[in-house]
């Protein structure tokens, strides 16, 4: 049982390196901001099967606040990058439409 | 019996989740342009998530854990396809153009062109 646990978390690990080789690479801005995204998603998963693991079950309180952060994180850098502003709107804005 | 069972169905869903999440890895790491790579990301942000986190559900049976596990599963599956959109109408609207074949009668052949 916690061996087929393990080999999904390197499997998880494994995604996550290749996420942040593109993430290092990736041409345009939004290929590194999806990486980072995937990166995120990844670590809630991590947080939950090492929770699981260990037998610590707090440990899936810090993947439910990391899943809330990161979509939060993805959408604000998005913008910020998009708008070279948090506050304003505009046109082109990924809020508009 | 029916312990037997339930672990056997959430390793598989382990393991398939765990695959999953490599193969949308290395999908992100090889497509060509910005676009396929958004759907390689699609497949590792659903489809691994699900699995996983259904995987963990149904290890450790009904409490508390396995409410706040579907409340992530939830809560992923609602906001990754939404910041893959915002992400791809960003970049369209900034104009990162699509790959596309230059002639419908001769398909590129294998090599992708740009590959970085």
């Amino acid at each position: 049982m916690t061996l087929v646990m393990v080999l999904t978390t390197m499997a998880v690990f494994a995604t996550m390196g290749l996420a942040l080789v593109r993430a290092l690479k990736g041409p345009t801005v939004y290929d590194r901001i999806l990486a980072v995204n995937v990166f995120g998603t990844k670590t809630v998963l991590v947080v939950a099967l090492i929770a699981h693991i260990n037998g610590h079950n707090d440990l899936i309180d810090v993947a439910l606040v990391y899943a809330l952060i990161n979509f939060i994180a993805v959408v604000a850098v998005l913008k910020l990058t998009k708008m070279r502003d948090l506050a304003k709107a505009g046109k082109g804005d990924i809020t508009d439409g | 019996m029916a312990d037997w069972i339930i672990d056997v169905v959430s390793w598989t869903l382990l393991l398939a989740g765990g695959a999953a999440g490599v193969i949308g890895g290395i999908g992100l790491l090889r497509f060509p342009d910005f676009y396929t790579r958004l759907h390689a990301a699609g497949v590792t942000e659903t489809l691994c998530a699900l699995a996983i986190l259904l995987g963990l559900a149904l290890q450790s049976g009904l409490n508390l854990a396995t409410v706040k596990l579907i409340i992530i599963l939830l809560f992923l599956l609602f906001t990754a396809p939404t910041a893959t959109h915002a992400l791809a109408r960003a970049a369209m609207v900034d104009g990162v153009e699509p790959e596309v074949a230059e002639d419908d009668s001769e398909p590129t052949p294998g090599e992708p062109s740009s590959n970085t």
